[in-house]
């Protein structure tokens, strides 16, 4: 008896039924209307369709970041796949699971500049975790299984599948075979740290009078929150998290002493700088975070834990590097302090403290609201108040993105959603949507500005559809805030091109997409206000808050300096 | 510092087109780089000769080693080893006397002449870079180089280490 025959599009569509995928993100075109034809008679898969490529990468990257699931793409050859590149970079600088399948011209054409014939594979190469080409209508099952693994395995990361035309149309069938637990002789990610490295580490730590640790993203991505914070609690040591990590451990831990780095807080920078041992856990020493790598942290001894072997060693040297996930490290040296009865020596700790509680007391993440215009802090700490710190909060990139960092406290993991690595203006709204899509009764939020929001502008119209209500807030300080801070402090005050001339009313723009627009002009109406925004339901509200455009962030660590040179407002040093 | 990298990695399409890609990327340099399928098809192995400090080297070497297809990589320059290059070269050869020179410089460097042209001889000689170097500049002084393709190196560990499944 011969198997029932699949096309490659319904192998396709089978194969990410198997791997339990519910939403995939995408837009159809020419070469792959057979997948589209193969969604549409089914209804295991769940097909969102946006208003552009790129919202798909973003909306996935949402959705991964929110769920720790494999977000999942599909876009057409050619122009489809290169609307995917700003969202697979994205996806790739900050280490998230992400399956992009892309059409591809029939295997017959491939190289003759056909119609819509993009090489993506190598288009994409220097941005991918890995790639895949397909060449028989078999192997497609096998190839998504493995592109599967290898996004959401190690340290994770984008992974982009090319299929032919050819292979998916009723022209070429074949029998489905999915082996879903995959192994591959060249792809190992190591799992566990080396025990020498561990009570190396130990050893370490029982000798620092200083220690600090120095958190990332490794920490939400292994789901290692509620180890790190019974480690810091064991450790009884200061706590920092990067952009990336904020959520880590909760903004209001005793131990927690804020963000550091370019717009860290000072005593988090400060910290660092006079601690005598580091203890880096899945974070990369990244130029945002270490300022002048000549003059970072002369004193400290470094552990360095990561589960990716090139983050080790690669800007600053690791005295102690770990290679492993951050989960089975963290409780190997919780259980290697907790053998060797491990507490932290009292006097010692407390003199650290108290020098730490000095920085901490200087309070410099802080700002003064004075004459009319609201400051854009203010509106991140009403935020804060409405949604009592639960709400995911997806950002874009600017100044909003560094106050809403530095004034939103994040209790959990996973409730801060941005653009850390890449820097991708344009990323807030769709990250948002795919939030919204996996958790429809939690405050999703995306905090953005008047240059953000226009960039991919368009999706409101796929909010529409498939009712996601996000909240947008948008700090609309009339420019590109954030360029022009630098031309203030670096180009002689000189605003070249860095204003928002002809702003769209962001009301009746909302209002025609068929949502809700609001606009907050005065402080005194800001809460209010706000509170009736969260409090509209099933609609999706724009609130347009008007913000004071002269609002620089502060901190900011002073260029070419050590991580602890910092302005602490203008013209003042910490 | 000079370095000869020994890679095995499997022999899919794109596979060196990553490792290449790496390089230019990351800004490593490449001095030269040589592949094929090992006996075991299913298996390609490159050599790759390239220059940096230490700290470099530890870079290259676990950016390599992060690469899916890539299953194992060494550097063969931490141990004794075995590093070979081949070279093609053809000279003028027009006369009596260039000819004998030509034919008694290659003898002394162990090489063979491989073709002879009216007016050229194309000689084939193996060895490690600086002999070939050696022997390049050594016939450059008698006649002229017409053209010269040199293989790049391959290299393999003296003794039991081996690079393997
Ligand atoms: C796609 C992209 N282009 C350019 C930049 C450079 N850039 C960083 S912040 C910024 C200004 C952002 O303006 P806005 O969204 O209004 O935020 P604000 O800083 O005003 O809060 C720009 C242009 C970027 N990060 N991403
Ligand atoms: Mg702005």
């Amino acid at each position: 008896m011969t198997k029932k025959q699949f096309t490659g599009a319904q192998m396709v569509v089978k194969a990410l039924a198997a791997l339990d995928v519910k939403y995939i993100f995408g837009y159809p075109g020419g070469t792959v209307l057979d997948i589209y034809d193969a969604l549409f008679q089914q209804t295991e898969v769940e097909h969102i369709l946006v208003r552009h490529e790129q919202a798909a990468t973003h909306m996935a990257d949402g959705f991964a970041r929110a769920t720790g699931e494999v977000g999942v793409v599909l876009a057409t050859s050619g122009p489809g796949a290169t609307n995917c590149i700003t969202g697979i970079a994205t996806a790739y600088m900050d280490s998230i699971p992400m399956v992009v399948l892309s059409g591809q011209v029939p295997s017959t054409l491939i190289g003759d500049d056909a119609f819509q014939e993009t090489d993506i594979v190598g288009c994409s190469r220097p941005i991918v975790k890995h790639s895949f080409n397909c060449r028989v209508v078999e192997e497609i099952p096998n190839i998504i299984a493995k592109a599967f693994y290898i996004a959401s395995t190690g340290r994770p990361g984008p992974v982009v599948i090319e299929l032919p035309k050819d292979l998916l149309m009723p022209t070429s069938m074949g029998e489905f075979h999915i082996e879903t637990d995959v192994k591959m002789r060249s792809y190992n990610p190591s799992i566990k740290g080396h025990h020498k490295q561990i009570k190396k580490a130990v050893k370490a730590i029982y000798e620092a009078k200083k220690l600090v640790v120095y958190a990332g993203g490794g920490i939400i991505i292994a789901n290692a929150s509620e180890l790190l914070t019974e480690l810091v609690e064991k450790l009884d040591a200061p706590i920092t998290n990067t952009l990336m990590g904020l959520g880590g451990i909760s903004g209001t831990h005793k131990n927690y002493i804020g963000m550091l780095g370019m717009h860290g807080s000072v005593e988090a920078n400060k910290t660092m700088a006079n601690a005598d041992l580091i203890l880096a856990l899945g974070a990369r020493f990244d130029d945002r975070v270490t300022n002048n790598v000549k003059k970072f942290c002369p004193d400290a001894k470094i552990i360095h834990v990561d589960i990716d072997p090139t983050s080790i060693s690669k800007t600053i040297n690791a005295h102690i590097p770990v290679v492993g996930l951050l989960d089975v490290v963290l409780q190997q040296l919780l259980d290697e302090l907790t053998a060797t009865d491990f507490k932290p020596n009292k006097e010692e700790r407390a003199n650290w403290w108290q020098e730490v509680n000095q920085w901490r007391e200087i309070n410099r993440v802080s700002y003064v609201q004075e004459g009319d215009q609201i400051k854009p802090q203010r509106v991140i700490e009403a935020m804060y108040k409405i949604t009592q710190g639960e709400a995911y909060v997806c950002s874009d990139v600017g100044q909003h993105q560094m106050f809403a960092a530095q004034y939103y406290p994040f209790a959990k993991p996973r409730q801060w959603i941005n653009s850390g690595g890449l820097g991708t203006m344009g990323f807030g709204l769709p990250a948002a949507m795919g939030v919204k899509l996996a958790f429809p009764e939690s405050h999703v939020i995306c905090i953005t500005g008047d240059g953000s929001i226009q960039m991919n502008i368009q999706e409101l119209s796929t909010c529409l559809q498939y009712n996601l209500p996000v909240v947008i807030i948008s700090l609309n300080n009339r420019s590109l805030g954030m360029v022009r801070q630098w031309q203030d402090m670096v180009y002689g005050g000189r605003h070249s091109s860095s204003y928002m001339e002809s702003l769209p009313d962001f009301v009746k723009l909302a209002e025609s997409y068929g949502h809700v627009g609001m606009q907050i002009n005065h402080l005194d109406e800001l809460e209010d206000k706000l509170n009736e925004a969260f409090t509209i339901k099933n609609r999706l509200v724009f609130v347009d808050v008007l913000v004071d455009e002269k609002e620089h962030v502060y901190p900011m660590q002073i260029r070419l300096g050590a991580i602890d040179d910092m302005w602490i407002k203008k013209g003042v040093k910490a | 510092m000079r370095r000869i990298l020994a890679v095995l990695l499997e022999n899919e399409p794109g596979s060196l087109s990553r490792i290449v890609g790496l390089f230019s990327q990351r800004a490593f340099n490449i001095e030269s780089l040589t592949v094929a399928p090992t006996e075991d098809q299913s298996l390609s192995r490159i050599t790759i000769a390239t220059r940096g400090d230490d700290k470099v080297l530890e870079q290259i070497v676990k950016q390599v080693n992060k690469l899916i297809d890539v299953i194992k990589i060494t550097d063969l320059t931490e141990r004794s080893h075995v590093e070979r290059e081949l070279l093609l070269i053809k000279v003028l050869a027009m006369n009596d006397k260039s000819r004998t020179e030509v034919k008694r410089i290659t003898d002394i460097f162990r090489g063979s002449i491989v073709d002879i042209g009216k007016q050229v001889y194309t000689i084939e000689l193996t060895g490690d870079a600086e002999k070939l170097n050696a022997f390049v500049n050594t016939l450059a002084n008698e006649t002229e180089i017409i053209e010269s393709v040199r293989s790049g190196c391959v290299g393999i560990a003296r003794g039991e280490k081996a690079l393997r499944l």
